[in-house]
């Protein structure tokens, strides 16, 4: 059944079982009309010939003992007054056989109707098949009156008739039937046409309406018409798709006040900090001349207020993506110059191996891949293990060139459980993992970076030990 | 050392760049408000400003248009960055540069420098320089067009100097702020346009359509060739 379902659709079998319905009910009432008339009519030929034997039996009178040309006589002139057909008369008396036909003994006539016949004392009757022709054979005894009752003269007369006229009313019927159901079949595929339709159209909007639904089209609604099972649907669908919508803004309203927190906050403390940072170097001049807990007190906040610098920018950073503010200032640059240029700023020249072939020239934003670079060399040298290198190279994929930097270290690689939230923010592999040098979201705000040039970025560990970090970004800008 | 003139309204700054700036030996005035900065000018007479963007009042963008009216004074902005619309407003408003707060003294310190220091002399030429209409003037430092002197920003005097030392040749965005401005190779290259668009401004015949300073499409600027 769920197979029959899978491979047709709503249509067909809803066709399909209107119509196998019409044809139950118009074979059934067919077939009962059928028995119903054929047994009318075989019953009716029945009673008529078997009283109108009794009565031209009764009518001949017989006198025994018979001899055969009398006897002969008397079966011809019943054969003649055969109603509702001629009928074939055989007389059986003793060891006499005659009939009114050419044959003297009828091979229609069975033993338990010659048995019947005998041992009763009314007329037997039994309807016969024989090659394909039906017959009706009666047999009767004849009887006389002798004071307290009837006797068997032992002689008895068999009428044989064929029923064909009778078969052939029959069939009629059966053509008539055949002939009254196929047109009702048809007339029935209309309705199941109509009905289909009806049910199928809401059908289809609602798939409509929920493909909308998918595509984030939230304010689909469905018209809802009559008060039908479907039209409950309908209405329930549109409800849902209310709530749904609701949901979902809800859910908006609440990241983006959550953003927007984390963004006020972060522009809150930017301006102590810009304080407090302007001082740090007069308390890391004067910390030589205190004693000995008061300077390890002021070089600690020193350098806790540096590193309280860079995460509240980073989260000022992440903030802007969020709300979709960072903006790209793309450029056309050299990128092995880029690349070199970073890696001179931070004083990494020494410590990191490159590949960088010249004339490479791509239209990107050099402050953001700066940014790139820098957070990808900077964790190598940090969680990785030296050395570090760093490759570029293009590639033509997708009819578009592209730009490709691979960052590996030769540490022990990236543990197979922290790969897939390596750009996550602040994803520490360790819960009880100490704070690192980083702020935490470096490589999100590298994804970032990447993903607004329409690049991608991705992590992996190379056979060989170590991990890669490869950079995809279009050559063209976006 | 360098007299500045810091114009910034949040106390805690003012007084932690205050701090930082005179310990290195500057001479300082620190006032709140840009009404009170340009009060200031001309019985400070410093040598730089340090200018808050975001005033009450009379904003840093004002405060600085008002300045260049007058003067060529190296005026570096203090902003936050993601303030992006600000940083190009007050640029074209005349700033030399910007610094994004919460910075370290010594780098405000460097910027100081930088923006005050004098390009290397080119060696081997002195003298006044033609080219076309311009007339340099690499030692006393001063431009004239048609003979009328021009009234140039530090910036602009030095990202000129720069470029017409070397006509025809190429310089990208990045080469002319490592080297005009000494930022990083992967500083703010609207600098570089903002300095431009006001330099043709003062020297081009149309501004529209420049002879002296030329943008190379994908590449960057060069100074002429005229004819």
């Amino acid at each position: 059944m769920r197979l029959l379902a899978a491979r047709f659709g709503l249509r067909i079998r809803l066709i399909s079982a209107f119509l196998l319905v019409a044809a139950i009910s118009a074979v059934t009432t067919a077939t009962l009309t059928y028995r119903e008339a054929r047994s009318a009519i075989l019953q009716q030929a029945q009673d008529t010939a078997v009283a109108q034997f009794r009565d031209r039996i009764t009518a001949q009178a017989v006198s025994l003992p018979v001899d055969a040309p009398r006897l002969r006589t008397m079966c011809q002139t019943l054969a003649r007054e055969g109603k509702p057909h001629t009928w074939i008369v055989f007389a059986e008396y003793a060891d006499l056989r005659v009939s009114s036909s050419d044959r003297s003994v009828s091979n229609v006539i069975t033993p338990e109707l010659r048995d019947a016949a005998r041992n009763t004392a009314h007329a037997s009757f039994q309807r016969v098949v024989k090659d394909g022709k039906p017959w009706l054979t009666i047999g009767m005894p004849v009887m006389f009156d002798q004071g307290e009752g009837r006797q068997p003269t032992g002689l008895v007369l068999y009428a044989v008739m064929p029923l064909l006229p009778e078969e052939a009313n029959v069939s009629a019927m059966v053509t008539a039937a055949r002939d009254g159901a196929l047109p009702a079949l048809l007339i029935a595929l209309v309705p199941a046409l109509l009905a289909a339709r009806s049910v199928l159209r809401p059908v289809r909007d609602l798939r409509r309406a929920a493909a909308g639904i998918g595509r984030g089209e939230l304010d689909t609604r469905i018209e809802v018409k009559g008060s039908d099972e479907l039209a409950d649907l309908a209405w329930t669908f549109n409800e849902s798709s209310s709530k749904l919508q609701q949901s979902v803004e809800e859910l908006r309203q609440a990241e983006e006040r959550a953003r927007r927190f984390a963004s006020d906050v972060s522009h809150e403390m930017r301006t102590p900090l810009a304080g407090m940072l302007a001082v740090t170097e007069v308390l890391d001049e004067d910390a030589a001349h205190l004693n000995a807990d008061t300077a390890a007190a002021v070089r600690l906040i020193s350098a806790e207020t540096g590193k309280l610098a860079t995460l509240v920018e980073d989260l000022m950073e992440i903030s802007r993506f969020d709300a979709k503010a960072a903006d790209l200032h793309p450029d056309e640059v050299d990128v092995a110059e880029t690349i070199r240029k970073t890696l001179q700023s931070r004083r990494w020249e020494d410590r990191v191996a490159t590949e960088l072939p010249e004339g490479v020239r791509a239209v990107l934003d050099p402050r953001r891949f700066d940014v790139i670079v820098a957070n990808l060399v900077g964790n190598a040298l940090r969680h990785g293990a030296e050395p570090v290198s760093v490759r570029l190279w293009t590639e033509r994929r997708d009819g578009r060139d592209r730009l490709v930097t691979e960052v590996a270290d030769s540490g022990p690689g990236i543990d197979a459980a922290v790969l897939p939230h390596i750009f996550d923010r602040f994803y520490k592999a360790d819960a009880a993992r100490t704070r690192s040098a980083g702020s935490g979201l470096g490589l999100a705000i590298t994804q970032e970076n990447v993903r607004l040039h329409g690049g991608t970025v991705h992590a992996a560990n190379v056979p060989s030990g170590g991990a890669v970090f490869t950079v995809e970004l279009p050559r063209e800008g976006v | 050392m360098p007299r500045v003139l810091l114009i910034e309204d949040d106390p805690s700054v003012r007084e932690g760049v205050e701090l930082g700036l005179r310990r290195r030996g500057h001479e300082l005035r620190a006032v709140e408000s840009g009404e009170a900065g340009l009060g200031a000018l001309a019985e400070f007479r410093p040598d730089l400003v340090l200018l808050d963007l975001m005033l009450p009042g009379m904003n840093g963008v004002q405060v600085c248009r008002r300045i260049r009216e007058s003067s060529q004074l190296p005026i570096i902005m203090l902003t936050a960055r993601g303030d992006d619309f600000d940083v190009v407003v007050g640029l074209e408003a005349g700033a030399d540069d910007y610094i994004v707060k919460p910075a370290r003294t010594e780098v405000i310190e460097a910027r100081i420098r930088a923006v005050l220091r004098r390009l290397a002399e080119p060696v081997g030429r002195s003298g006044i320089e033609f080219h076309g209409e311009l007339a340099v003037d690499r030692a006393g430092l001063s431009v004239a067009k048609a003979g009328a002197r021009l009234l140039l920003a530090p910036s602009e005097l030095k990202l000129l100097l720069y470029l017409s030392a070397s006509p025809e040749q190429v310089f990208s965005r990045q080469q002319l702020l490592e080297y005009v401005w000494e930022h990083s190779y992967h500083g703010d290259a609207r600098l570089v346009d903002a300095c431009v668009r006001r330099l043709r401004q003062k020297i081009e015949d149309v501004a529209g359509s420049p002879r002296y300073i030329q943008t190379v499409r994908g590449f960057g600027y060069r100074f002429g060739p005229l004819e």
